[in-house]
């Protein structure tokens, strides 16, 4: 194995980790309008992200920069070449960030309703764009010989690609309600539960049409059990659900998110970036990757820090693992 | 062609934008997390309240800042990749390293702790509690230096060569990109010049809240002794770090000026617009006149400065620009095919109207903030300098002492008070000023000697998208920027809260709801000490 790919498993790794932990954030923040009845309860589910959710975007940075340092050329290309999407992804980003931190800095109606909306928003259309620009990644975009993206944003507007921008969407927010009910207590749990019981029934459907159409479009043998796991985790998480085992439930949507995100690197190996121009100006895990000296450092500081921010975040699950009712919010009582 | 409208010319503009806005956000991010760390440091080690209270105060302020540093900082990550493919092909190998270190080492510590800081107050004890603002503190300060390492290669590439096949910058040594002797220098003078800047905020702020005491207690009014207390705290700690910060900052651009001129000659001819070789060679601190012409009507000169700045002596030669271009020019055509050759002299010049100004409004604004906080500092002094019917409590407004005996005139201590409120944003400005001398005092290359700045754009991205993806970020900037302004006057106006109690036992690390061990119900509990 090249260390080249192995930074192609990294950086699938991060992005496993981005979208298993964002992906409830985006859950959350979607749910504050879908789930919550009043203030009280959307603080409840905004604090149940409030000491992690800065922590769990760094994933993402991770992601973009591990890709410039491992793959220059991916970086390059899959940025300038989804250059409006990406507009779109940081604007929500910025938005939701400042949201959560600035809302209830001031105890006015109006200012609080704005953010709100901001937080809705800035969650739902990430959690649909990241899955449009991955769908569009292993299906392959317009690429020239020079490695840039030629193509247009209507061409990233495909019907496969939608239904994978519905796919991450809805998977989220499954996630999200699942993670909702594990860190809530009270009347909200139980219908975070119900919700999530829907939600997940739909996800279902979504998800194995979406993965089925990868799998003829671009699969191949170890993709396909990528997404046997994935369905099976995302049946075994409605389950759990069904039964109130809401850890459990938790961990097999986790399992799903990560299988999904494997399914797609699977069907996407050796290529990073497929070129629907000619084959021959694909991007692969060779010809767009660093030098083996860059490669080699960088193995050394994944691999002495991955551990070691694994350990502490998972101590700040910890510290904050208990569950949030509305006795626990402030001002409230 | 029409300039305006030049691939680069946008992209220029947007990253100059996005850019000098995050490193608004920045330094005192950098600053007030260290400065709130250590009020707590003070209050886990004296439990004397006011530096509760200093401690909560700042560090809300810092909360608010910080909060829109991340959200800023997203934006760069990917900037690169969006505006500036070929400029991310080329320096990849090299560049790409100390961003993903920047983001392993750097963001995770900072992102998590901060989470912990913020929601942490019961449920972890104190001194761990305390430990987790250090480590925020330690984040931001490492998340500048690998950004800065990344900086420092493209005003001086080291350790690198240049692949003969893909004629890509290859990294060969980590070490030389992380600890050449521009990275080390730019961070000593970045950081320094941070602390000036929190320094300055939190001078200006203890001021306004003492000079308001001040005339309530003049009016007969009753003030709050507490919050005097903390705000005079503030405002000699801030008053002694705009001292050693300021020195700090002036001898670590004086070195940053020597290492610049030996690797960059062209910036210091640009920063003086010396466009004749002199010897010595003199540093106007002021000019009026087209400096860009090279024909300053009236100016205002120290003869030999611009040696002292380059050589550490009064009378060595410094090349001017006319000089300096044509040797780069001539270097350029001969050995550099990758930097798309012109071997036109005049393309090798800088803006030597921004360079020129750029770089006397960084100092002028920037030690400005440094003389007040010499005149605060001697002027707020106490005790033993003083004599004893002057002397103020812990708990009073310090009276402007200028010696033993005499306090200054009222006139003057109204507008002391008045004039450190002013220029608390002053090392914002300066800092901003830096950085636009230091990018465009390299220009035309991005970097130095390698790449030209025209050569780096993205080929793919459309003039459309890059106007469509500048008016968005200005707009939204824009706006975020009145929101955070108007939040941060409201906190930093209210001031410090001091009827909130500190807790009243150590919080014991089982967690808030109960004994050790999780025992107690889920059901039962207390309300959040914070919460969103
Ligand atoms: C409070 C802010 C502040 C203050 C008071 C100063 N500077 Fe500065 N300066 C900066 C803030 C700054 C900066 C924004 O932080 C820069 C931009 C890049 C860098 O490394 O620091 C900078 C850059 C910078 C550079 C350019 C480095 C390069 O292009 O490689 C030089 C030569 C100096 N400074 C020199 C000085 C001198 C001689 C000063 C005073 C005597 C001084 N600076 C005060
Ligand atoms: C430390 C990491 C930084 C990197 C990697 C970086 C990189 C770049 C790049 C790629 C450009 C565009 C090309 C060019 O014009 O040369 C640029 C320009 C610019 N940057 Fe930096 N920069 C950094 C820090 C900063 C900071 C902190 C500021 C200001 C606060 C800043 C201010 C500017 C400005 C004003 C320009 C526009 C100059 C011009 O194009 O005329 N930069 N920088
Ligand atoms: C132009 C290149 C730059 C890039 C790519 C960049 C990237 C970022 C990112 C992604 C964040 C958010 C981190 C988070 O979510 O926690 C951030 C914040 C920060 N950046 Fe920058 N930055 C740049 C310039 C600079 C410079 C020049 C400095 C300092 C000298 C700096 C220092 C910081 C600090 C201290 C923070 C702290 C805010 C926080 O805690 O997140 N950055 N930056």
């Amino acid at each position: 194995m090249h260390l080249h790919d192995v930074w192609f498993v990294l950086i699938a790794v991060v992005w496993t980790g981005y979208f298993f932990l964002e992906g409830f954030d985006f859950g959350i923040g979607i749910l504050t309008k879908l789930l919550a009845r009043d203030e009280t309860e959307r603080r409840i589910l905004i604090n149940t992200i409030g000491p992690v959710w800065d922590g769990n975007e760094v994933w993402l940075l991770t992601a973009g920069g591990a890709t410039f340092a491992a793959f220059p050329d991916w970086y390059a290309t899959l940025f300038s070449g989804f250059y409006l999407p990406l507009l779109l992804i940081l604007v929500c980003l910025i938005v939701r960030g400042v949201a959560f931190e600035y809302r209830a800095k001031r105890d006015d109606e109006r200012w609080k309703r704005n953010w709100e909306h901001a937080i809705f928003w800035a969650s739902l259309l990430p959690a649909f764009l990241w899955g449009v620009a991955f769908a569009n990644i292993v299906r392959g975009v317009p690429i020239d010989a020079a490695k840039n993206f030629t193509g247009s944003v209507l061409d990233l507007l495909n019907p496969y690609a939608l239904l994978g921008g519905v796919v991450t969407l809805v998977l989220f927010t499954f996630h999200g309600s699942v993670f909702a009910a594990l860190k809530t207590l009270g009347e909200i749990r139980a219908r975070a539960r119900s919700l999530a019981a829907v939600l997940g029934l739909v996800t279902t459907g979504v998800a194995s049409v979406f993965l089925l159409w990868t799998q003829v479009h671009s699969g191949n043998g170890r993709s396909l059990g990528a997404l046997v796991l994935a369905i099976a985790a995302l049946v075994l998480a409605v389950v759990f659900n069904r039964l109130g085992r809401e850890g459990w439930a938790f961990t097999y949507s986790g399992v799903t998110i990560a299988a999904v995100v494997a399914m797609l690197f699977l069907a996407l190996f050796p290529d990073v970036m497929p070129s629907t121009t000619d084959p021959a100006w694909s991007l692969t895990v060779s010809n767009a990757s660093s030098s083996p000296y860059t490669l080699t450092i960088m193995t050394w500081v994944a691999g002495f820090m991955t551990p070691v921010v694994l350990v502490y975040q998972a101590w700040t699950y910890w510290v904050f693992r208990r569950r949030i009712g509305a006795h626990h919010i402030p001002g409230t009582h | 062609m029409n300039l305006a409208l030049a691939p680069e010319t946008l992209a220029r503009w947007q990253f100059g934008i996005t850019t000098v806005y995050h490193f608004l956000f920045v330094p005192l991010t950098i600053s007030l997390s260290a400065i709130t760390a250590g009020f707590e440091t003070a209050w886990v080690r004296t439990s004397k309240e006011k530096y509760f209270h200093a401690t909560k105060f700042w560090g809300k302020l810092f909360l608010i800042n910080i909060a829109m540093g991340v959200v800023t900082g997203i934006v760069q990550e990917f900037q690169f990749g969006m505006n500036w493919s070929d400029y991310s092909r080329f320096v990849g190998d090299v560049f790409g390293a100390p961003l993903a270190m920047e983001a392993l080492i750097a963001f995770f510590f900072e992102s998590t702790f901060i989470g912990l800081w913020i929601f942490g107050w019961d449920k972890l004890p104190k001194k761990l509690h305390c430990a987790c603002i250090w480590i925020v503190s330690i984040g931001t300060i490492l998340s500048a230096y690998f950004i800065l390492a990344a900086n420092s290669w493209m005003q001086h590439p080291v350790g690198y060569t240049i692949d003969p096949h893909t004629h890509k910058a290859r990294l060969d040594s980590i070490w030389a990109v992380l600890t050449q002797n521009t990275t080390q220098v730019q961070m000593l003078h970045t950081m320094t010049a941070s602390f000036l800047t929190g320094a300055a905020f939190v001078v200006g702020i203890a001021s306004f809240h003492l000079w308001k005491a001040k005339r309530k207690q003049a009016a007969g009014e009753p003030t709050d002794a507490k919050k005097i207390g903390v705000m005079r705290s503030s405002l000699r700690t801030g008053l002694v770090l705009a001292v050693i910060f300021g020195l700090g900052t002036a001898i670590s651009g004086d070195t940053l000026g020597k290492v610049m001129f030996e690797q960059q000659p062209m910036k210091m001819a640009a920063a003086e617009a010396l466009w004749d070789t002199q010897a010595p060679a003199p540093f106007s601190v002021f000019a009026i006149g087209d400096v860009a012409k090279g024909h300053n009507s009236v100016e205002l000169s120290i003869p030999g400065l611009l040696s002292f700045l380059s050589h550490s002596n009064f009378h060595q030669a410094v090349p001017g620009i006319n000089n300096v271009a044509k040797m780069e020019a001539a270097k350029a055509a001969i050995d550099l095919p990758l930097a798309r050759h012109d071997g036109n002299p005049k393309d090798y010049i800088p803006n030597i109207f921004v360079t020129f100004w750029g770089f006397r409004l960084m100092i002028g604004f920037g030690m400005s903030s440094f003389v007040a906080g010499l005149i605060g500092l001697w002027t707020t002094r106490r005790r033993h300098w003083l004599a004893p019917e002057h002397r103020t409590g812990d708990e009073e407004v310090p009276r402007l002492m200028l010696t033993p005996n005499r306090e200054m005139s009222t006139f003057f201590t109204k507008w002391s008070w008045r004039i450190s409120l002013l220029t608390m944003g002053f090392p914002l400005i300066a800092n901003s000023f830096g950085w636009i001398f230091t990018e465009m005092g390299r220009q035309p290359w991005v970097v130095y000697g390698l790449m030209k700045t025209r050569s780096a754009v993205s080929p793919g991205v459309s003039q459309a998208e890059v106007i469509i993806s500048m008016s968005v970020f200005t707009v939204l900037y824009a706006i975020l920027a009145v929101v955070e302004v108007r939040l941060m006057a409201r906190y930093a106006k209210a001031g410090p809260n001091v009827e909130e109690q500190p807790p009243a036992e150590d919080p014991r690390f089982g967690g808030p709801y109960g004994g050790a061990g999780g025992t107690v119900s889920e059901e039962s509990g207390k309300p959040m000490a914070f919460a969103y």
